[in-house]
């Protein structure tokens, strides 16, 4: 018996879940072509974490790697979901924004080059307040001067998941990627059921929280393009399929009439639950809506 | 969080890789390991919990017992028991000597 007989595949994969930040972005590059931009030797780390009493990370959880994804020039801005659960401060923002802000200048410069965000991020980092915040608003309008040349894909692996404002990063990119793992979402399952009480939202309920903010439900709603299982080599041939796609004809974030209509037709006098929520959302098609 | 640093003198043989290894993560660190410039090795640390200083001293004592690299080593740890600090320093010489 070989050994490919005794274990399953699934045991034989390559994890992509259980690489760290880095060396995810790394397994998407095409072989002896990645080199990375601003990294923890260059110690540029958060001036503010320090004097609140919170360790610094050298590379302050942002991973910065530009080279080629299929024979195309890519960016991949990789977050660490280990330090800080990934969350944005003022210069991991800023990295990404300015690898977003050189890809675009390379683009519109003749050579295309599409970018890539590993988002495994609570959102803005609490310690840095208003600096994460406006760091986000710099990162999307970064993502909608690039996507008018390049892809931006976004892949939400797992198991932080992508919340807060960068969820709204992961809604204006051109294509979503995500695993059964993985969660996307605006607000996290605890801050709803801080907000609004526990009748609303069971934070403890795991199954709850995957029919509404699992990779599933997300891609099946056509919210997210494509649904990947945790395997480094399907998730980067995914990667490399949408880079060489280029950007879409039309975002999913500027179909605003298409998803307002969407919202309307909802009957919400009634506890709707997941599965139906996907064939009333997409006209009884579970496979995935419409772009 | 405190600042801790340490030299040991003796380390003295001529490094040329550079290593960065592990993670700001809870009970987890990164470990920055570069040639260092003049005589001997130098460490220094920041770590988020405090006073285990001594603690410290035993880990990289024993550390340049049996490593004689001169090195300039930065950690910033998020509580690392000395077990893992060992072991993420092992894995940064692995690196460099590669």
């Amino acid at each position: 018996m070989s050994t490919s007989e005794i274990f399953p595949a699934f045991v034989n994969r390559k994890s992509f879940i259980e690489l760290d930040g880095r060396a995810r972005a790394q397994s998407l590059f095409d072989e002896g072509t990645a080199k990375e931009l601003v990294g923890p030797f260059d110690r540029v780390e958060s001036p503010w974490l320090a004097i609140q009493g919170v360790t610094p990370q050298a590379d302050d959880g942002c991973i910065v790697i530009k080279g080629k994804i299929g024979g195309l020039s890519a960016v991949v801005v990789s977050l660490e979901g280990a330090f800080q659960g990934g969350s944005i401060g003022e210069v991991s923002g800023a990295k990404m924004t300015a690898a977003l802000d050189l890809a675009t200048k390379d683009s519109e410069a003749g050579k295309k080059t599409a970018a890539v965000l590993l988002l495994e991020t609570g959102g803005v980092r609490l310690q840095e307040a208003n600096l994460g915040l406006a760091a986000i608003a710099e990162v999307i309008s970064s993502i909608l001067a690039l996507r008018q040349h390049a892809p931006v894909i976004t892949v939400v692996a797992g198991t932080v998941g992508c919340f807060g404002g960068m969820s709204l990063a992961a809604g204006v990119s051109s294509y979503v990627v995500m695993t059964k793992e993985a969660r996307l979402g605006l607000n996290g399952p605890e801050v709803i059921e801080q907000e609004s009480g526990i009748d609303e939202f069971d934070a403890s309920d795991r199954a709850l929280i995957w029919a509404i903010h699992g990779g599933e439900q997300r891609v099946g709603m056509g919210e997210a393009d494509a649904l990947v299982e945790d395997d480094a080599d399907k998730i980067a041939s995914a990667i490399r399929g949408y880079v060489q796609a280029g950007p879409p004809s039309e975002h999913r974030s500027e179909q605003v009439k298409l998803y307002r209509d969407r919202i309307a037709a909802l009957d919400t006098s009634k506890q709707i639950d997941p599965i139906s929520l996907r064939q009333k959302w997409n006209g009884n098609d579970t496979t995935g809506g419409a772009r | 969080m405190e600042q801790i640093e340490f030299d040991y003198p003796a380390a003295k043989r001529r490094i040329t890789k550079k290593a960065y290894v592990g993670v700001v993560g809870s009970g987890d660190m990164e470990v920055l390991m570069e040639p260092a410039g003049g005589d001997g090795a130098h460490v220094s640390i920041t770590t988020s919990v405090n006073g285990f200083q001594d603690s410290w001293k035993a880990v990289f004592d024993r550390f340049f017992s049996k490593f004689d690299g001169a090195v300039k080593i930065q950690i910033n740890d998020a509580g690392a028991t000395p077990g893992s600090v060992l072991l993420r320093l092992e894995q940064a010489v692995e690196v460099i000597e590669q």
